[in-house]
């Protein structure tokens, strides 16, 4: 049995053709093999994209509470619907729809929003779920692939005050998202007052859990046993320095009112108050009828939204005058003796002419405080008026500075506007140089003209008189976090460099301006409470704006007040009276005078009143 | 039988197949994987199930070294005509499941004749061509050779298990090696490559590339022409012809939806990676999420959330992708490569035909296996579903093969005793 041939010999070699199949085959596999696993590097994310889920933890956003340790703002827990449209398959769309009571169509319509996002990824459903609603269906829930929720939390403000300090929150926007790498599509952020300014403290820090899912979307397990997760840090609370009790009075005395008000404890700089009228329930600005609620209020002709505390630029009035006199008697341009006779240069009312500081600022004489200003403007260190007109006016500046007007006041609040002191840069563009001298500027004596501020620097100027000096940043956070942080930016004293004697008569003629014949806001005069203040009474087109700042007592001033209310006429009629209610509100934790409380709370300034002085109307 | 030399057993091949069988249960046991069953002896689960297989298969693998080799030989018609009648039975009360009819029943275990058909066609084909004083120059004889394995290829077409009859193109390499025009495999080669061109480019583009290709080669390579080279060129030029025009036809008419979406995926023209493209892309994603050193033993995020299906079965290579990475992975084609090499090696060295033909055809098979599993998953071929030999879970995939396997290192052992 030879079956060795010589065609057996020749059919041998073709092994080696069947084994170099063979092997090519493998070379060919091993080759693709190293394609995708070494050189392609998409799959790795392509696998992650769907194996594995990341499940935000959403921390709680931090608590405020007022001076006196009463919450303001907390939390109530809301749910989130999210889908990932790409494991929707399988759904029961009609059942579905039931369940949440939506129709299909809206149903389509919220699906493609949420596939343009992507079709791999959560996005947002349907937001902020009420716990109640999502409790009658969360256990069906399962029954829809790709749907879960994410739990997520709403503020929520038992009184509803304060709309302006607190701000709110809102949706993030691209701008956010690209600032800043924390944020993600639909996370909300503090978009105006504290909310915005303390974020970062507020909005804790989120964590993370990555989950391992299988094909029809279920978790089968915390992905490398939780290598990857952290938890989430809740946000830290806010100790603010608002009185909640004198904020909502104050609102209360707003409510009919434009204008605002703002408190401030002298002795540290503490805002206790901080109203602008109109305001708005900042309940309103708070869930699914968040956005419209923000356009109906962004629409109001009245502007609820703008916090006139901070951002309106005013033309301050005779209040003014107190710090004209300051710095006129720190420069020895006056002494607390001069006296001015009342030739009504600028218009006036009719007083006897004041014989020293103290009785120009009692009598708010405008002619007095024109001869003031333009002693410090005037110099007489240059012959050439405009030259001693730039001098004196940059000297000026310099001051004013110092009483914090011109400048920002760095309150933890947002878009605080700085007002305006015009220097010789501002008046060199307008006139050109060597065009303007005092006769140019005087209006700026009596806080017209030129001059603007915000009412959170005349506030701060009612502190630096009851300081007899210097002021502190007017803040609304004492301190913040679970460490009790302090900024130590607003314990930072800011001296006017002005000699506290030259206060004290300041102090006398604001005392005078309420308590003595002759003074501009007898109004304001509460029983025994030594309270100083200081009309204003700024023109305006239209009907003027009253104007009061004030502190009290004389000594050892507790709180510190500006008021402003718009077109409401004299300072003495409106600002002031309402001034005083603050005051004795805060002193006396309440008001003894009801009549005259119940006047100035129910009445609408821009209504004729027994009681005021005629506004005169001036044309449009 | 004359001599009585100890038997010399293939410890390689052995050595191969237990590792590529351990290695793969350990793979199954990682594609079920669930906490809750971790157990290994829990004999609910397809891991604990096979590891019963794997004890019956061991069991199979002694007894037939035990066994005469000669049973075999002897025996090849009587069971090439018992699995045929069984190929035949399925059709009528066979159960279907995937589309395919290919199983039946006995009482608690199902059993798929076609991958035994296989083991029985190798046998016979041997048992044929091992006749005394056979000539295969003779077309009669190539003839019967086809036939031999054309029936059974037909009847598991029948069952609409199209991976099983593709399987049946392995054993070109037995006939190959017994004097089978190299031309034929060539030609193999060139339909695959025009059909697959014939989908992709312009029929009457290709037609005329074909044609160019055919002047080149008359006129400008051969150096001497005669009236002969003429006729053959223009032969094939039309039957090239004529069968690249017939292609769109076949792909419309013969080939299922099913098959029709598969090789489109394949060639790139559909991208649906939601419906037929799925378990290709998941495959992929399996696979290349693995990187080189892979996510570690029960690690997989893809494998073991569901994703690809057929895991445990058709798909277990995307387990060891995943898992292990391009270095296990590279060394288990490595392996497969060396064991079908090694058997060729084995069969060549056999002295009897009936060892050499068997040896070869089982190469084959394991080969077409390898290709058409490996290239599935890796998204070379279209998705065909058939298993991946000694890895697959699956008994009855994992006794025939063993048993294909066993048949030969008995056979092997005893190569010097046949004289």
């Amino acid at each position: 049995m030879v079956c060795l041939n010589v065609m057996a010999n020749q059919m041998s070699d073709r092994k080696i053709i069947v084994q170099g199949i063979f092997i090519a085959v493998g070379v060919i596999f091993i080759i693709k093999l190293a394609m995708l696993q070494i050189f392609d590097h998409q799959y790795r994310d392509l696998a992650d994209r769907q194996a594995l889920r990341d499940i935000t933890q959403y921390p709680a956003r931090g608590l405020v509470y007022d001076r006196n340790g009463e919450l303001l703002v907390y939390n109530e827990a809301v749910y989130d619907l999210m889908v990932i449209p790409r494991m929707t398959k399988g759904l029961d769309t009609a059942y579905f729809c039931k369940t949440l009571g939506i129709d299909l169509e809206e149903f389509s319509q919220r699906m493609e929003k949420a596939c343009k996002y992507s079709t791999y990824s959560a996005s947002i459903f349907m937001k902020q779920i009420s716990k109640e609603e999502y409790g009658r269906w969360q256990n069906v829930l399962y029954k829809f692939p790709g749907f879960y929720v994410t739990q997520r939390t709403l503020r929520v403000y038992d009184k509803p005050i304060a709309a302006h300090v607190l701000g709110y929150v809102g949706e993030v926007n691209e701008a956010d998202l690209e600032r800043d790498s924390y944020y993600k599509q639909g996370d909300y952020i503090g978009k105006s007052g504290l909310e915005k300014s303390y974020e970062e403290i507020l909005r804790g820090v989120k964590g993370h859990k990555v989950m391992h899912v299988d094909v029809h979307n279920r978790e089968i397990g915390s992905y490398q046993n939780g290598a990857l997760d952290s938890t989430a840090i809740e946000g830290g609370n806010l100790y603010t320095t608002l009185d909640a009790d004198l904020q909502q009075y104050a609102e209360k005395v707003m409510a009919n009112k434009r204008g605002c008000i703002v408190a401030i404890e002298p002795s540290t700089g503490e805002v206790l108050t901080l109203v602008s009228a109109p305001s708005y329930d900042p309940n309103l600005l708070v869930g699914r009828v968040r956005g419209k609620n923000y356009s109906a209020l962004a629409a109001d002709i009245s502007k609820p939204l703008f916090n006139r505390a901070l951002q309106a630029q005013y033309p301050p009035g005779s209040i003014f005058k107190v710090a004209q006199a300051m710095i006129a008697l720190d420069l020895g341009a006056i002494t607390p003796g001069t006296g001015f006779v009342c030739d009504k240069v600028l218009g006036c009312h009719n007083h006897p002419s004041a014989r020293s500081v103290q009785e120009a600022i009692k009598m708010s004489c405008n002619p007095y405080f024109y001869y003031t200003y333009r002693r410090v403007i005037q110099q007489g260190h240059y012959k050439n008026i405009h030259r001693d007109a730039h001098y004196g006016l940059s000297v000026w500046d310099t001051y004013m500075n110092r009483f914090g007007f011109g400048t920002r006041l760095e309150i933890d609040l947002p878009n605080v506007q700085s007002g305006n002191i015009p220097d010789t840069n501002f008046y060199d563009k307008w006139y050109g140089k060597d065009g303007w001298a005092f006769a140019t500027i005087y209006s700026n004596s009596i806080g017209q003209g030129e001059v603007q501020v915000v009412p959170l620097q005349m506030a701060n100027l009612a502190c630096i008189v009851a300081n007899r000096g210097y002021y502190y940043t007017p803040h609304l956070v004492r301190y913040y976090g679970p460490d009790s942080t302090r900024n130590n930016a607003f314990y930072q004293k800011h001296h006017t460099g002005i000699d506290s004697k030259y206060f004290d008569i300041a102090a006398r003629g604001m005392y005078d301006v309420v308590h003595t014949a002759g003074g501009t806001a007898h109004r304001a005069n509460i029983p025994d409470i030594d309270i100083c203040g200081k009309t204003g009474t700024a023109e305006n087109i239209g009907v003027d704006h009253s104007v009061f700042v004030c502190f009290a007592p004389m000594d050892n001033p507790k709180i510190a007040v500006a008021v402003y209310v718009e077109n409401a006429g004299a300072g003495g009629a409106w600002a002031a009276p309402i001034a005083s209610l603050i005051v004795e509100k805060y002193i006396r934790g309440e008001v003894e005078r009801s009549e005259f409380e119940r006047l100035y709370v129910e009445t609408n300034p821009c209504q004729k009143l027994p009681l005021t002085r005629r506004v005169k109307k001036k044309k449009k | 039988m004359l001599t009585n030399e100890k038997k010399k057993y293939d410890w390689l091949t052995i050595a191969l197949y237990l590792l590529i069988v351990i290695f793969g249960w350990f793979n199954i046991y990682a594609a079920c994987y669930d906490e809750a069953h971790a157990a290994i002896f829990d004999f609910s689960r397809q891991h604990g199930k096979q590891l019963i297989w794997m004890g019956i298969a061991f069991l199979l693998a002694l007894s037939v070294i035990l066994i005469e080799p000669r049973v075999f030989s002897n025996a090849a018609y009587i069971i090439y005509v018992v699995l045929l009648a069984l190929l035949v039975v399925t059709l009528f009360i066979g159960q279907v499941t995937n589309g395919g009819q290919s199983w039946i029943n006995f009482g608690a275990f199902k059993f798929q004749p076609s991958e035994f058909a296989k083991w029985a066609t190798a046998l016979a084909l041997a048992k044929y061509l091992s006749q005394i004083d056979l000539d295969f120059k003779k077309p009669k004889t190539k003839l019967i050779a086809i036939i031999l394995l054309a029936v059974p290829a037909l009847l598991i077409l029948l069952q609409h298990d199209a991976g099983s009859t593709l399987v049946f193109a392995g054993f070109i390499f037995a006939l190959f090696r017994e004097g089978l025009s190299g031309y034929i495999l060539l030609l193999g080669v060139l339909a695959i490559a025009l059909f697959v061109l014939a989908l992709v480019v312009n029929q009457y583009l290709l037609i005329g590339i074909v044609a160019a290709l055919c002047l080149a080669y008359l006129f400008i390579w051969l150096n001497k022409r005669n009236s002969k080279d003429y006729w053959h060129i223009a032969l094939f030029f039309v039957l090239c012809s004529v069968f690249i025009l017939s292609v769109d036809f076949a792909f419309e008419k013969v080939l299922e939806p099913h098959q029709k979406d598969r090789i489109y995926v394949l060639l790139g023209k559909s991208d649906d990676i939601k419906g037929t493209g799925y378990n290709v892309h998941q495959s992929k994603i399996a696979i290349g999420s693995g990187g080189f050193t892979g996510k570690g033993f029960l690690k997989g995020t893809i494998t073991k959330a569901d994703f690809v299906p057929e895991q445990e079965t058709d798909f277990i290579f995307c387990t060891v992708g995943e898992e292990w990475g391009f270095l296990v992975s590279s060394l288990l084609v490595a392996a497969y490569i060396l064991l079908i090499v090694r058997i060729v090696g084995l069969a060549e060295r056999q002295r009897g035909t009936f060892a050499r033909v068997y040896g070869y055809s089982i190469a084959g098979i394991l080969f077409m296996h390898i290709l058409i599993n490996i290239g599935m998953v890796l998204g070379l071929i279209p998705v065909i579903g058939i298993p991946l030999p000694f890895f697959s879970y699956g008994g009855s995939s994992l006794l025939s093969f063993t048993l294909m396997l066993f048949v030969f290192i008995r056979q092997d052992a005893d190569r010097n005793q046949l004289l």
